[in-house]
């Protein structure tokens, strides 16, 4: 996974509500069974007219935006089915950050999993960085824009995996022993779930 | 371990096609192996073709792959799998409590929002992505924080004709799509207790509608004879009497709710929160951009609307209980000229129950379509889909934009709303036609 330092680009407000994983990337854009191939569908109902024609209205395809590394929404971002899709799609088009009030958590879990950090801001903040150039700091856990910085809350643990880029998996095999250790003692208090 | 995180030890990892499928090709590109593969099930639902006859041929373009190399990942990694022609295939949530593989008091994880379902079993049981899916399948474990707790208790009893669907909807409409984030909801009061099975399930299959982590039920009398004689559960049964909240036990978050107010629901926008009481009409601060999709107006009355389709499937309501009930509205009658209704059963043992109770015959005379298991129209995958336009009624459990397909306008609602309706020909109260 590649490691999250700082990020500057420009933040391309996509100001509303509830923005599912269906919209992020609907189930007819899941075309193979790997993680690859799955930024064309991006957000696809919302950036194609017919025929993958550019949606001109769409954030992402208004030429200010066309770089755009942070995608900046509102409430319940990523809600709806698990699809870890809809992140691979986003880091795969080159999001690398959303910010939103609220997050889904099977969708915030897929960020952090796959090197996209979900940053939680207020509705004013989030407001006054659409359109604007911001630098996230994720070591110093701030935002900065137009010469304000303002800091975020992110879970240690999975801040220390962004910035190490580290594999959740070969992590917790560390602890290998130790999960075998319970395995053998819960057989014994639960014999019932283990088949 | 390090920040807010610890080891949670997981019982059963379940898998589906659409999902698991990535969770195993990348399992087995780095060369990692299940710890306990007696404890992860796999089948497959989402894109398989429900007409009768089925091959692993999908509607949906290149679907088939998504089977085949399900398929092939489970054998390889000695997975139980339970496949397209299976007699035990059916959607995840349905299927696993038929066959005991949930249990009280486990842990249970899949790449599936929906797997809150199985909270009705007094289960910890979540959604997860595949990458989660794959390090629950290594390990045994996940790392996470410990969720907040909410307890919803819904108070007295629900009138005649009024479900768990209705319930879940109207916690949703009146507190928000986001109004249960971070949270493990426990739904409790009399109004719970009071619901079977199927229905608990029900109600916690849109806790995740809810942004919460999970719903759970507390294990009682109704939860042990549900679960006696399952093929994976322990026989005899253990004493579980213990999984219960303690008198007096704190909440982060307490919602109360008079079950004896809540009318049939039906939502009337793009997210599950836009619901209504079948009486109520479009709200007056309703959004803009829901309501160009939906082609409603603010202060519309929503009975009387006419659909085009009727849909019953889906993990929420597509289970026996739910097709009875249906059916005993469309007895006799006809879907109105012009609706497209169809029924798909949740699972393939749900379906042959069915069919022994003759359920099959009523929804096929009043002009129901008669399908296979699986996940089906629930959701557009590219393959079958409703006609261009069409306004669809459905037991299912998102209405979102382009759900069920580009523009196509869905009205979730209990199995009951969608049999009346059908016949109706236009969104009605289930109540009015018994």
């Amino acid at each position: 996974m590649t490691p999250f330092a700082t990020l500057t680009s420009i933040v391309a407000p996509l100001l509303r509500d509830n923005v599912d994983t269906d919209t992020i990337i609907p189930s007819r854009e899941m075309k193979s069974t790997g993680r690859d191939g799955l930024a064309d569908g991006l957000f696809a109902p919302w950036r194609y007219l017919q025929e993958r024609t550019p949606n001109p209205a769409f954030v992402l395809n208004q030429p200010a935006y066309g770089g755009a590394q942070i995608l900046a929404a509102g409430a319940n971002f990523g809600c709806g089915s698990s699809r870890e899709h809809a992140v691979w799609a986003l880091a795969e088009y080159g999001i690398r950050t959303v910010i939103a009030e609220s997050f889904a958590p099977i969708f915030a879990n897929n960020c952090i999993r796959n090197g996209v950090l979900p940053v939680v801001l207020g509705k004013d903040a989030i407001a006054a960085l659409g359109g604007c150039e911001a630098t996230i700091d994720l070591a110093a856990q701030t935002i900065s824009s137009s010469g304000k910085s303002s800091g975020f809350h992110i879970d240690a643990e999975a801040k220390t995996m962004l910035l190490e880029g580290l594999d959740a998996i070969d992590l917790t095999l560390k602890h290998a022993n130790a999960i075998a250790t319970f395995h053998a003692h819960d057989r014994a208090a639960r014999p019932w779930v283990y088949l | 371990m390090s920040g807010d995180n610890a080891l949670i030890a997981i019982d059963r990892v379940f898998l589906h096609e659409r999902t698991g499928a990535a969770a195993l090709k990348s399992m087995a590109a780095a060369g990692r192996q299940v710890i306990d593969p007696a404890r992860v099930f796999a089948v497959m639902d989402h894109i398989v073709d429900t007409r009768p006859g089925r091959t692993d041929a999908t509607l949906m373009p290149g679907g088939q792959a998504f089977i085949t190399e399900t398929r092939a990942a489970c054998r390889a990694a000695g997975i139980t799998l339970f496949d397209v022609n299976d007699r035990d295939q059916g959607i995840t949530h349905v299927i696993s409590p038929e066959l005991g593989i949930v249990l009280p008091g486990l842990t249970l994880v899949a790449p599936d929002s929906h797997t809150c379902t199985q909270g009705a079993f007094g289960a910890f049981a979540w959604g997860i992505g595949s990458s989660e899916a794959e390090h629950a399948m290594v390990t045994g474990t996940l790392r996470m924080a410990r969720p907040k707790t909410m307890r919803v208790t819904f108070l007295g009893a629900l009138g005649a004709g009024v479900t768990a669907k209705d319930m879940i909807l109207t916690l949703i409409a009146t507190h928000g799509a986001g109004g249960g984030a971070g949270h493990v909801i426990e739904f409790a009061g009399e109004a719970v207790c009071a619901l079977d099975m199927e229905a608990r399930m029900t109600l916690c299959n849109m806790a995740t509608e809810f942004a919460a982590v999970s719903g759970i039920v507390a294990p009682d009398a109704l939860t042990l004879d549900y679960l006696k004689g399952r093929r994976y559960a322990p026989n005899p049964l253990p004493d579980w009497s213990d999984l219960v909240s303690d008198d007096g036990a704190v909440f982060d978050t307490e919602i109360s709710i008079d079950a004896s107010l809540i009318e049939p629901m039906v939502s009337w926008g793009t997210s599950p929160a836009q619901s209504i009481g079948i009486g109520g009409c479009v709200p007056h601060d309703a959004p803009q951009r829901a309501l160009d999709y939906i082609g409603f107006s603010r202060g519309q009355v929503i009975a009387g609307v006419p659909i085009n389709a009727a849909f019953i499937g889906s993990c929420t309501n597509a289970r026996l209980a739910d097709l009875r009930r249906a059916a005993a509205l469309l007895k006799g009658r006809r879907v109105a000229t012009g609706v497209h209704a169809l029924v798909v059963p949740g699972s393939s043992a749900v379906k042959r129950a069915a069919e022994a109770e003759g359920l099959d015959r009523i929804f096929t005379q009043a002009g129901f379509e008669w399908r296979e298991s699986g996940c089906s129209l629930c959701f557009f995958a590219g393959g079958e889909g409703f006609a261009p336009g069409s306004r669809v009624i459905s037991s299912t459990n998102r209405n979102f934009e382009g759900r069920q397909g580009p523009g196509i306008r869905t009205h979730i609602a209990s199995p009951e709303m969608v049999a009346a309706s059908a016949i109706a020909g236009v969104i009605c109260d289930p109540r009015g036609q018994r």
